[in-house]
């Protein structure tokens, strides 16, 4: 039987700060009224977290859902899980209007790991990195350079990016330069 | 560079996350409609030297289109609000009143 | 000579000895040097040529606004042209070039233009070379191109890294000099988060050089104070080497950062641009001292009052031992004070003001320096340094008093503030008559997103100049930025600067002031671009009336410096050539940047491997392994063939087919969109989306499909599956993935957002793999217990199976006339299964194929591809597609656009196969000409070629194009008149070349 291969296959990079394509992570695109209870109920059950506010992600252990927009959220649970919870969705919503696929293969991860995680978001995207702005739990869409790409931070000091897997290579490589050493702004902490 | 707030997901971004869309409240006009109908549904447009309103959609970001009523001469954005509608909600036009005192936009005013 | 005095120089480190080149020249310059200084601590007076007259040049000016003293930088991988001198912090090793002259810079031959100087006035070379017209071409154009050009294009790779960096903050303040760190205090002090930028390496600007004290200390002490009390502020941050560059709407302001330039090499970016988005922004960018124009002030050794007390004060440099000063205001006198008190001979003063100055010129007479009012320079005398002056009465024509020898003339025409950041964004100015200046008008300030003003000018950029007047300016621009952003200030007293007073200036734009004809040849506006007096006021005579007319007609401030130096004085004379106060004469439009940055600092991280994103399917490696010649498709790369050995691409090609006819051919189809579009509406919605009718699709099945935009014009096509009552996949092609998404998000979002439909964009999700030829179906049994059999899953059909232990989906759809399924594979299993079917198939002679042959195939079947067929011009009707448009609906986007005139026109180019005479393959795009000529004398056509291939099946060329009626014209001959002048002839035949009735693809 075939076997499944990660984007970059877990390429990892050490600048000022550290950079890890990360392996295959389950991700479910799911559409629909995110007030109502059933789809309350649903995400619940599928990822133990309840509906995010907007621009907010909700983790608990290994699954979460993440606010895409005010009718999609991005549920996140284990590769191997996300047959098994696309059809505990369908069950739990049958009958509503919703849409959810499968999108894990569509995209690649990467977390970026240091004290300059900011700094490195900060030189790619044009979203005010300041604590202020922009802290654990925050979700936010964007580009990074010249692709769409997500971003949370999960811990103080680790970003976790999403983009599609067709330019993971150049994700990786804009992560690579913007964390070569000497590249710390000394700008944001 | 301007500087857009997506009303869909309350993000206030620079303009390389949207991408502008043309003019706003365009009315479709489809089969059984005149000559002149449907020449100006697909080619009329405003050009206006100040009040205007456009479509944006937050590509770079939410995906989803809005609204901006904007002054093309001094780039004040009055406001930008859901796609979802036939007019300009009334705290945006009393915002442009406020500084255009007896504006007009083809319907609106 | 230009000399290191003995003490002083309050930037440098006179312990530490750096050592760089001149061409090739070995010279010592002391850490905290800049390029300029060292170089003047070395008797290196000239340093290079003026562009067009090849005079001797020198250093002017101390920072920003040089306009001369620019060099080739560097060499090999950092080699950069046209480098500031003024602005080039020296490092140990540094190796520089002059520029603009040859074959070397004491001994120029391209000087002979200056003899030239009366035959080459403003405009020259748009009235010489007007005539004959050919001779631009051939003659004039490489001979002003090879002379032209100020320094050398880089030659080899940059070896630097360069990046961007989003900033983000309530206040930024541009300038560092006392202003800049009172107004970050002040704003920061009320609470505001103030980012603080300086585009030197040092703090405090120009005011400590300039004396006075501030509540009673010395300038540097309270530089120092304001520094320590800045860093300590958690809210404020301070930034140096850090330009602001320009500033644009809605808070937007560029920073040029220059990390590097002081020590190449070094771990990191050498610049950075800075993309910061403020609330508020202060300009406390000073102001910059004009020259005056009299005759030969462009010898070496006349520069700037100011810049002869920097290199003195700052860098311990004196250039020269006798230095005469000429003014028209008190400030200059600064200049001869400090000479003097440093021990050198300042001759005499020349002030131009009939009444003389005030208390700094009482001041200077007390040390014993001659002051002589009224009085100016007729003509400077020396040819590559200054050897001394000729004395004249300002009022006068220029008939010489008296002839002083001197060896530097330090010469000052008032203060200009810096309003270039302030005009950027349309903020307005003013003239300020007493002052002989524009400055920035408060109410006419740019304005923001909110429609409120968003800068503030401080300090001397806002007018400001005496300390006093800075300080209290800036202190209320910092609060005034603070109270914008809702902060709360609490007012205090402004640190209270003490100065000199000082008597009005008068403005002298001309000295003498009668100066005739030959001194203004010789007097010089624009340094960099050769400008003189007189040039202006041949514009003026000539009918160049605007200021913006004048400036290109006699490229006045047109150099690299922006006219920095030269603007004003310029846009004077012209007004007074024009009769017209100064204020209606006006300024030209400063732009962004403040100063010339690099064009890789612009590019940021956008070079080399992350230039552009490239999108890779999930088999590239293998492809890239494997022979691929790629070709771009959108962002992606997809393999247009796979050559083998030393096949030729048309070899390999020709092979792929033929091996995919005969048994078994795979292509990786991943590129393709697609889209799941769900929902209670979702059938009426493609209905609407869609020429056909997709709602009466069964699940299970697939259908093909048009999309056309709602001018009518095709705009896409693609097989759509039905996955459920309320599920549709619809594939795209491989550039419409996103722009098709995008549109049934268009209309879902903003027209029919009643309807219940959701769409997702699933493209890359799935690894799309073509599995085709006559095999096709016995190669996927070895791999599946599911049954795939004609019956179990027909053409146009689809099916959900298990391929090697992976669920699939595989549809029956076919795009080269054969046997095909296409599968879809969950991207992280498509390089295993594409390598199983690769194993699996060797049996079959399994050959992957690319783009070329997949166009060859779907050609040969007569299948159109957009933007073959198709260019945003071309309606379905026109590619006799009636059968795909359904007759039952009543609306669709394009429908009611297909009903105008035009488009049902039975007079349109419709689509037909071109079969050429003798076998040869037609030129693509090549037009079939008809008989007569058009209102441009050119032969009326009546159709194109928008396919053409050679067909391997075939073995001969087929075709497809758009004829005039060409449906009704079967078997007609038309004639493609080719490049080289030739005609081919080829016949209209029906489009479709092979398998005409689908034997082979419906097995």
């Amino acid at each position: 039987m075939s076997e499944p291969t990660s984007p970059l296959a877990g390429a990892k990079y050490e600048g000022f700060a550290g950079v890890v394509a990360m392996g295959l992570q389950g991700m479910i695109s799911l559409r629909g009224d995110l007030g109502a209870e059933a789809l309350g109920k649903a995400v619940k059950a599928v990822t133990g977290v309840d509906v995010p506010a907007p621009r907010r992600i909700a983790m608990k252990g290994e699954t979460g859902a993440a606010w895409m927009s005010p009718d999609e959220l991005l549920l996140l649970v284990p590769y191997a899980d996300v047959a098994t919870a696309l059809e505990r969705l369908h069950e739990m919503l049958a009958g509503t209007h919703f849409l959810a696929v499968d999108v894990s293969d569509a995209r690649a991860m990467f977390s970026v790991d240091g004290q300059g995680v900011r700094e490195i978001v900060a030189k790619l995207m044009p979203v005010d990195m300041r604590r202020q702005a922009f802290g654990e739990g925050d979700f936010r869409r964007t580009r990074m350079a010249q692709i769409p790409a997500a971003l949370w931070m999960p811990q103080p000091d680790r970003v976790q990016i999403i983009c599609f897997r067709s330019v993971a290579e150049y994700a990786f490589n804009l992560l690579k330069g913007a964390a070569a050493p000497g590249g710390e702004v000394g700008h944001l902490s | 560079m301007l500087i857009l707030t997506c009303p869909c997901c309350g993000v206030t971004a620079e303009e390389t996350e949207f991408h502008a869309g043309g003019e706003a409240h365009l009315k479709r006009f489809g089969p059984g409609s005149s000559e002149d109908e449907f020449h100006d549904y697909l080619f009329a447009r405003e050009n206006p030297k100040g009040v205007h309103f456009e479509r944006w959609r937050h590509a770079n970001g939410c995906g989803k289109w809005f609204l901006a009523a904007r002054d093309t001469v001094t780039l004040e954005v009055y406001g930008t609000y859901p796609a979802q509608t036939h007019e300009p909600p009334q705290d945006i036009k009393d915002r442009i009143s406020a500084r255009h005192p007896g504006w007009t936009w083809r319907e609106f005013a | 000579m230009s000399t290191r005095l003995a003490t002083g120089g309050r930037l440098i480190d006179r312990a530490t000895t750096m050592e760089f080149t001149l061409n090739g020249k070995r010279l010592q310059g002391r850490a905290g040097d800049t390029l300029a200084s060292a170089l003047l601590a070395n008797d290196q007076l000239m340093v290079g040529r003026s562009f067009k007259y090849h005079r001797p040049r020198g250093i002017v000016a101390s920072g920003a606004e040089e306009p001369n003293a620019l060099f080739n930088m560097g060499e090999g991988a950092r080699f950069e042209p046209n480098q500031r001198a003024t602005t080039t912090e020296l490092f140990d090793g540094l190796t520089c070039r002059s520029q603009n002259h040859w074959p070397s810079l004491e001994f120029d031959v391209g000087a002979i233009n200056s003899r030239l100087a009366r035959f080459l006035p403003a405009g020259f070379y748009y009235k010489m070379f007007i005539h004959p017209r050919p001779f631009w071409k051939h003659v004039y154009e490489p001979f002003i191109r090879q002379s032209a050009g100020l320094g050398q294009a880089p030659k080899d790779r940059d070896a630097d890294s360069y990046e961007h960096f989003h900033a983000f903050t309530d206040v930024l303040v541009i300038g560092g000099g006392v202003a800049g760190l009172q107004a970050a205090r002040a704003a920061g002090a009320a609470g505001a988060t103030v980012l603080l930028i300086e585009q030197t390496a040092h703090w405090g600007g120009r005011a400590p050089v300039d004396g006075g004290t501030v509540d009673g200390q010395p300038v540097d002490k309270f530089v120092d104070e304001t520094l320590a009390a800045l860093r300590e502020m958690p809210n404020v941050t301070l930034r140096n080497r850090l330009m602001g560059a320009g500033v644009y709407d809605h808070g937007y302001v560029l920073g040029y950062e220059r990390v590097n330039d002081h020590q190449p090499g070094a771990p990191g970016p050498r610049h950075r641009l800075w993309r910061i988005r403020a609330g508020q922004v202060i300009t406390a960018t000073g102001a910059i001292e004009r020259p005056l124009s009299f005759a030969g002030n462009d010898i070496p050794g006349v520069m700037l009052a100011s810049a002869i007390r920097d290199y003195a004060v700052d860098y311990g440099v004196s250039v020269g031992d006798r230095t005469v000063v000429v003014t028209n205001n008190d400030d200059a006198y600064r200049t001869a004070i400090t000479l003097k008190t440093l021990g050198l001979e300042v001759p005499v003063i020349l002030d131009a003001r009939a009444t003389g100055g005030g208390a700094l010129a009482d001041e200077a007479r007390s040390l014993g320096i001659r002051v002589e009012a009224g009085k100016g320079i007729a003509k400077v005398r020396g040819g590559r340094r200054v050897t001394g002056v000729a004395i004249c009465s300002q009022a006068g024509e220029g008939a010489v008093l008296e002839e002083i020898a001197c060896d530097a003339v330090a010469m000052s025409g008032g203060w200009s503030p810096v309003v270039h950041l302030w005009s950027h964004c349309g903020g307005k100015l003013l003239w300020d008559e007493a002052h002989a200046m524009f400055r920035p008008d408060v109410d006419k300030a740019p304005t923001g997103a909110n429609g409120e003003a968003f800068v503030i000018a401080a300090g001397a950029a806002n007018g400001a100049l005496h300390l006093r007047d800075t300080l209290a300016d800036a202190q209320a621009a910092g609060h005034a930025a603070a109270a914008r952003l809702g902060h709360e200030v609490k007012e205090s007293a402004p640190p209270l600067g003490e100065a000199a007073p000082e008597v009005r200036l008068q403005p002298i734009w001309m000295m003498p002031q009668g100066a005739k004809t030959v001194l203004r040849m010789k007097s010089w506006l624009d340094f960099q671009n050769d400008v003189k007096v007189s040039d202006v006021q041949l514009a003026a005579r000539e009918g160049f009336e605007s200021v913006e007319h004048a400036k290109r007609y006699t490229t006045l401030g047109m150099a690299t410096d922006q006219g920095k130096l030269s603007n004003i004085n310029g846009l004077a004379i012209l007004s007074d050539a024009l009769n017209q106060p100064i204020p209606q004469t006006g300024t030209t439009t400063f732009r962004p940047p403040y100063t010339p940055i690099s064009m890789a600092a612009i590019a940021g991280e956008a070079r080399g491997e992350t230039f552009q994103p490239i999108r890779k399917t999930v088999l590239h490696e293998w492809h890239e392994a494997n022979g691929a010649y790629f070709e771009p498709v959108g962002a992606w790369r997809r393999p247009y063939t796979f050559r083998k050995g030393d096949e030729t691409i048309e070899e390999a090609v020709a092979r792929e087919i033929t091996r995919t006819r005969e048994s078994l051919g795979l292509l990786d189809a991943s590129t393709l969109g697609k889209i799941i579009v769900k929902g209670p509406d979702a059938g009426r919605f493609l209905d609407m989306l869609y020429t056909n009718m997709m709602s009466t699709l069964k699940p299970g099945r697939c259908r093909y499909g048009l999309m056309c935009s709602e001018n009518g014009f095709l705009i896409d096509d693609g097989v759509v599956a039905r996955l459920d009552d309320e599920t549709f996949l619809c594939h795209t092609t491989t550039g419409g993935a996103e722009s098709i998404h995008g549109h049934m998000e268009d209309w879902l979002q903003c027209e029919w957002w009643d309807w219940q439909v959701y769409t997702a964009n699933v493209t890359e999700q799935y690894a799309q793999i073509a599995v085709v030829g006559p095999k096709a179906r016995a190669l996927l049994q070895k791999l599946t217990g599911d049954d795939i059999s004609a019956e179990a899953l027909s053409f146009m059909g689809w099916k959900d199976i298990t391929l090697d232990g992976v669920p699939v989906r595989a549809y029956r759809i076919s795009f080269s006339g054969e046997l095909s399924y296409e599968i879809a594979i969950p991207a992280s299993y498509g390089r295993a299964i594409w390598d199983k079917l690769l194993s699996e198939g060797a049996a079959f002679n399994a050959t992957p194929y690319g783009t070329e042959a997949l166009h060859v195939m779907r050609a040969e079947k007569g299948l159109i591809m957009i933007g073959d067929e198709t260019d945003g011009t071309v309606i379905p009707q026109d590619l006799n597609m009636e059968w795909a448009i359904s007759k039952k609906k009543e609306d669709y986007l394009g429908k009611r656009a297909q009903a105008r005139s035009h488009m049902a026109d039975p007079e349109r180019w419709k689509l037909v196969g071109l079969e050429t005479l003798d076998g040869a393959v037609l030129p693509d795009g090549a037009y079939a000409v008809a008989q007569g000529r058009n209102a441009n004398g050119q032969r009326k056509v009546q159709g194109r070629v928008t396919s053409s291939y050679h067909s391997p099946t075939l073995g001969r060329g087929i075709a497809m194009g758009l004829v005039h009626k060409g449906p009704e014209r079967m078997g007609e001959v038309l004639e493609f008149p080719r490049v080289d002048g030739t005609v081919m002839k080829a016949k209209i035949v029906d489009q479709v070349f092979y398998d005409k009735d689908g034997e082979k693809q419906n097995v």
